[in-house]
């Protein structure tokens, strides 16, 4: 069954918090990665695939450079789940 | 000609078998304690050789999980002894001059650990899996670049490599940089993380460690007739050296006086130490001539003394031939028989203990002679510390590393 919205953006905050070292309550969907997050671009790696991995989707390399919001992030997930 | 700036130690920082901290360190020294314990992994289980020194206090009780995750364990050991001697040094944040702070911290073998697990990913899960820091964490010089980052180095962050001479190795280059004006303060030392199978069963397969496996805490005793290897330590020890006058400008705690240094090499054999000591003896010549010392000057000596056959008794030779009968006079103490061997860290641990010895006045025992090599004929320092004499005296610490490295560090008390 697919994840709401919700359930992606937590356990995607979990995933910065863990990779990143950012409180997951500052991981919302209107934040910038590298603006907001201070998550730089081997960071955004370390995060990518650890979302591949726990949600079962796969995020090329094209596709993240697309990625500049946490909620970019969280509807590419939503979109492209299994 | 102007006269050479002298450069001394004013902080310290210890991450060890025997102590998370230099303090702690220190009295795990003084009391013989033996940081030797068997290993309970169970990639452990098929070893020729199941205990090492691992370190007090795990990495994890002082960083933040960002910092466990991107830091390989060796450069975890040094951030935290770095932080240490830092605050012990009297400094806080990062160094108001960046140009004039520079880094010398080395490592044996660098992120072995991080390399090895990597490639297990690798095989297991496939090259996605291989993480994006990894070359930032497997390379030698990353404990060295953390630690310049934390506190702003800009004069020069070096990360020398000479095997089991490395941590000494970089307090003399250090002395160098300080003494040649590239620097006023230098972060100096050197650090190993190796406890892995890999490594255990490379440096078992060459016949270097010791087998003891039914008691480890027994199992390094330098100079003991039954010698039979080393014992395998980690950790890492960080000195804050500093111009002396930059050190009286702020009014600095000093503990010594980094008087000398000595370098050679025996250009003999990549492993083997050269049988007459000639190199060795050369490197104490060295380091006496450029300390402006006298043999009858050194009353302390922290010998490399590994606990192999040949390799204590080829540094005592050389002892006695350059310091003559003056050596019979100073005070011998081979502390891996506590904490072990960290390899690129031991001679930045033993630097430690070789300067708290002079600041306290006191030299660490040896610990697991039972019966004396009959051909070590000098005053080893057995079971119990020995008080040292008041007044100006000096000690020297003896680091040598495979491929021939020899260095010998000479400090003057304060």
């Amino acid at each position: 069954m697919a994840l709401t919205q919700e359930e992606i953006l937590a356990d995607l905050a979990e995933i910065v918090e863990e990779v990143a070292g950012v409180d997951k309550e500052e991981v919302q969907l209107d934040k910038s990665f590298t603006g907001d997050l201070d998550v730089d671009s081997l960071t955004m790696v370390e995060v990518v695939v650890a979302a591949e991995e726990k949600f079962g989707v796969k995020i090329p390399d094209d596709a993240v450079k697309d990625l500049s919001t946490v909620g970019d992030a969280v509807g590419y997930i939503q979109k492209n789940q299994a | 000609m102007t006269a050479r700036k002298s450069v001394v130690v004013t902080g310290v920082g210890a991450t060890t078998p025997l102590g998370g901290d230099a303090t702690s360190f220190w009295d795990g020294l003084l009391a013989g304690r033996s940081g030797a314990r068997n290993l309970t992994e169970d990639w452990a289980a098929d070893l020729p050789v199941r205990f090492a020194a691992r370190v007090a206090v795990e990495p994890s009780e002082h960083l933040k999980p960002v910092e466990m995750r991107r830091l390989d364990r060796s450069a975890q050991f040094a951030l935290i002894a770095a932080r240490e001697a830092w605050k012990d040094a009297g400094f806080e944040g990062k160094f108001a001059e960046p140009g004039r702070l520079g880094v010398m911290v080395g490592s044996g073998i660098g992120g072995v650990t991080t390399l090895l697990n990597a490639y297990d990913a690798l095989l297991a899960k496939g090259p996605r899996a291989v993480g994006p820091r990894t070359v930032p964490m497997l390379m030698p010089n990353s404990p060295a670049a953390y630690v310049g980052l934390e506190f702003d180095a800009r004069a020069g962050v070096h990360a020398p490599v000479s095997a089991c001479a490395t941590g000494a190795e970089a307090v003399g280059h250090a002395v160098e940089m300080i003494r040649s004006g590239r620097a006023d303060v230098v972060l100096a030392g050197g650090t190993e993380a190796a406890i892995h199978p890999l490594p255990i069963a490379a440096f078992a397969n060459m016949m270097a460690l010791s087998k003891d496996n039914d008691d480890p805490e027994h199992a390094s005793r330098p100079f003991d007739v039954a010698r039979n290897g080393f014992v395998l330590g980690e950790g890492s020890g960080i000195l804050v050296l500093e111009s002396a006058e930059h050190a009286a400008a702020r009014g600095a705690r000093v503990y010594a006086e980094v008087a000398g240094v000595g370098f050679t090499a025996d250009s003999h054999d990549i492993a083997q130490p050269e049988p007459t000591g000639r190199g060795v003896a050369e490197a104490l010549a060295f380091a006496l001539a450029d300390a402006d010392l006298t043999p009858a000057d050194v009353r302390h000596l922290n010998a490399h003394a590994t606990s192999t056959p040949l390799g204590d008794l080829a540094e005592i030779k050389a002892f006695r031939k350059i310091l003559g009968d003056d050596a019979e006079d100073v005070a011998i103490s081979a502390t891996k028989s506590m904490h072990g061997h960290l390899l690129g860290g031991t001679g930045a641990i033993e630097s430690v203990a070789t300067v708290l010895a002079l600041y306290h006045r006191q030299a660490p025992p040896t610990i697991n002679i039972d019966e004396l090599d009959p051909e070590v004929t000098l005053d080893i320092v057995r079971d119990k510390p020995r008080a040292l004499p008041e007044g100006q005296i000096a000690a020297l610490n003896d680091s040598f590393g495979f491929g021939g490295h020899n260095v010998v560090l000479a400090f003057r008390s304060v």
